[in-house]
């Protein structure tokens, strides 16, 4: 009997500390939401959503003659600049990783493929801060000296740096999903004449299509959510542009630089909660968007 | 039919080459971080306190508060991964509860990590009144790294066979005596894997506790949770962006980044060993 009572008890105790994790999730929302509202009631949102200036310490003088703080906080040019430098990563990543990840599934024999795995975990657990570093002193450089321009620290040499950190999630989800074609379709190709080559481009590829997308999706959110590399390697300009040899300042890093010196409470720290509710709810979104996807593909 | 032949060894090379690109670029980053930092690391840089505007002197607070923060974290972190992780596999049932869990798992492992850090300074620094110190900054890491721990365990419990489960069962254990007693034991070196990884991420990074818990300088170590700390991630950072001697200061920064990097790289390394041993020693 007292087993029976225990076993009662642990169940919905186990389910408690098992939602906790939903729970938390709710919170980072809720705070988000609360601590960015302030900023919502005093500024006008049509502004943060529609406007290129980012400017939280910007002075003017009203018609007599005073200055007065007069703050720009326009969303445009700081997600235009994650937006620039995410999809630019990405286009650097997405062959690398498909390579890396048709050679891991299909080309290398087992032992072969017992190294690199290891080598690309070791990858994705290089601290972000290092990677920063190495785009600083490495890439920049680099990107300088490439296209003769006065500073390398900027969007594309960012994007370069970040490609690398994207390639550890987009391979092993997209080396996932070719190796979970079913075989029959890999025998049929290839009782059919296909040569391997074949066999993988018309066939494996696009049947796993949908797990290669979903792949690509969380390797978005992932590199639009990373600070430390856009932070240290980007350069900081807060004009709205689209070139990516300008310095650009994305939202993550923005938040990194400016909460240090933004006035606890004060519609600076406020707008920062609010990049940062944009920033968390455009990641979500993308991930569910990739777990959807994901579903499609074969069990 | 030449043709197709030459396609398929160019296609083949050509994705060969993708992982030769990317194993070099790791190869370089890991080299070229040792050549620099090698010169800086002596017994004085790893075991001193700062001196001089941090032109000299050693890293031993930023190492001793990235120790302490990581595990904080893993303390905060590991007793609600492993829950959740046994409810999961050992006793829900496919439906609604699990799915909405398992959204939240999975939504939680995709928040960026400064958005992490800005929920520790509203709640744990601000709210609640800690002020940024080790409690909040561990605290606010181990919820970054909860995903990791409770995808790691559900993976290790998993791959028990389920003839282990019903041998007990048909004993007349209970399902926790069973989960406790024979499915934990048998997952345990697994789950030590996802633990060692999870470390190895919070030692490294650095947004959840630029505004919760680190900063550039202090005059002594840690003294209780309640303490700010020095870390290795921010150490880096702001050897390289603050202070007045930045020649100097990026000496020191190599160093420092060499230490980071081979912490992490051997915590990591330990993890991909204790798998590879486990995997060899299983017996079922």
């Amino acid at each position: 009997m007292a087993r029976f009572t225990s076993e009662t008890v642990v169940k919905p105790l186990l389910g408690f500390f098992a939602l906790l994790s939903l729970v938390f999730l709710a919170g980072i929302l809720v705070t988000l939401l609360t601590e960015s509202g302030p900023f919502f009631g005093e500024y006008d949102p049509l502004e943060f959503f529609t406007g290129t200036q980012w400017y939280p310490t910007l002075q003017t003088q009203n018609a007599a003659g005073e200055w007065a703080s007069d703050p720009r906080f326009g969303l445009l040019p700081l997600l235009a600049a994650s937006l620039q430098v995410t999809v630019l990563a990405l286009v650097f990543a997405i062959p690398l990783s498909l390579g890396a990840a048709v050679f891991m599934a299909e080309i290398a024999p087992p032992a072969l493929r017992e190294i690199i795995k290891p080598l690309i975990e070791l990858l994705a657990g290089i601290p972000s801060v290092v990677f920063g570093f190495i785009g600083m002193v490495l890439v920049a450089p680099f990107i300088k000296e490439l296209f003769d321009i006065p500073i390398g620290l900027n969007g594309l040499s960012a994007s370069i740096v970040l490609a690398f950190m994207a390639f550890p999630t987009i391979t092993s989800l997209a080396e996932d999903a070719i190796s979970a074609v079913p075989r029959d379709l890999r025998e049929a190709s290839l009782a059919m004449g296909a040569n391997r080559w074949e066999t993988v481009s018309r066939v494996l590829v696009p049947s796993a299509r949908s797990g290669i997308y979903s792949a690509v999706i969380l390797g978005f959110g992932r590199v639009i959510g990373e600070t430390m590399t856009v932070l240290m390697v980007a350069g900081g300009g807060a004009a709205l542009t689209l070139d990516p040899l300008s310095p650009l300042r994305p939202m993550t890093a923005t938040i990194a630089l400016e909460m240090g010196e933004a006035v606890q409470g004060g519609p600076h720290y406020h707008a920062l909660f609010a990049l940062a509710l944009m920033l968390l709810l455009i990641t979500l979104g993308f991930n569910l968007l990739a777990e959807r996807i994901k579903k499609r593909d074969f069990k | 039919m030449k043709a197709r032949g030459l396609r398929e060894i160019f296609w083949f090379s050509l994705s060969g080459l993708c992982v030769v690109i990317v194993v070099g670029m790791l190869g370089l980053v890991i080299g070229f971080i040792i050549a620099k930092g090698a010169g800086a690391i002596n017994w004085e840089f790893l075991s001193e306190m700062p001196r001089n505007a941090m032109t000299e002197g050693g890293i031993w607070p930023a190492i001793l508060g990235t120790l302490l923060l990581s595990l904080g974290a893993i303390a905060f972190a590991l007793p609600l991964g492993l829950v959740a992780a046994i409810y999961l596999v050992e006793y829900s049932r496919d439906g609604k509860l699990r799915r909405w869990i398992r959204i939240g798992v999975n939504s939680l492992s995709g928040v960026p990590s400064v958005v992490f850090g800005l929920f520790g300074l509203a709640l744990f620094v601000n709210f609640l009144g800690f002020g940024a110190c080790i409690l909040a900054g561990s605290l606010t890491l181990g919820l970054m790294v909860l995903p990791t721990i409770i995808r790691a365990t559900e993976e290790a419990l998993k791959s028990i066979p389920m003839s282990f489960r019903e041998a007990s069962l048909a004993l007349g254990a209970t399902r926790w005596h069973t989960t406790v007693r024979v499915v934990l034991p048998a997952a345990v070196s697994q789950i030590l894997t996802g633990v060692i990884l999870a470390v190895g991420r919070a030692a490294g990074e650095t947004a959840p506790i630029m505004f919760t818990a680190a900063v550039f300088f202090t005059k002594r170590l840690p003294s209780g949770l309640f303490s700010k700390v020095m870390a290795l991630p921010y150490h880096i950072y702001a050897l390289l962006t603050e202070g007045t001697h930045p020649a100097e200061q990026t000496a020191m920064a190599y160093g420092t980044a060499l230490v980071l990097l081979m912490l992490v790289l051997l915590v990591n390394g330990a993890a991909i060993f204790f798998r590879i041993r486990a995997r060899k020693r299983k017996k079922w």
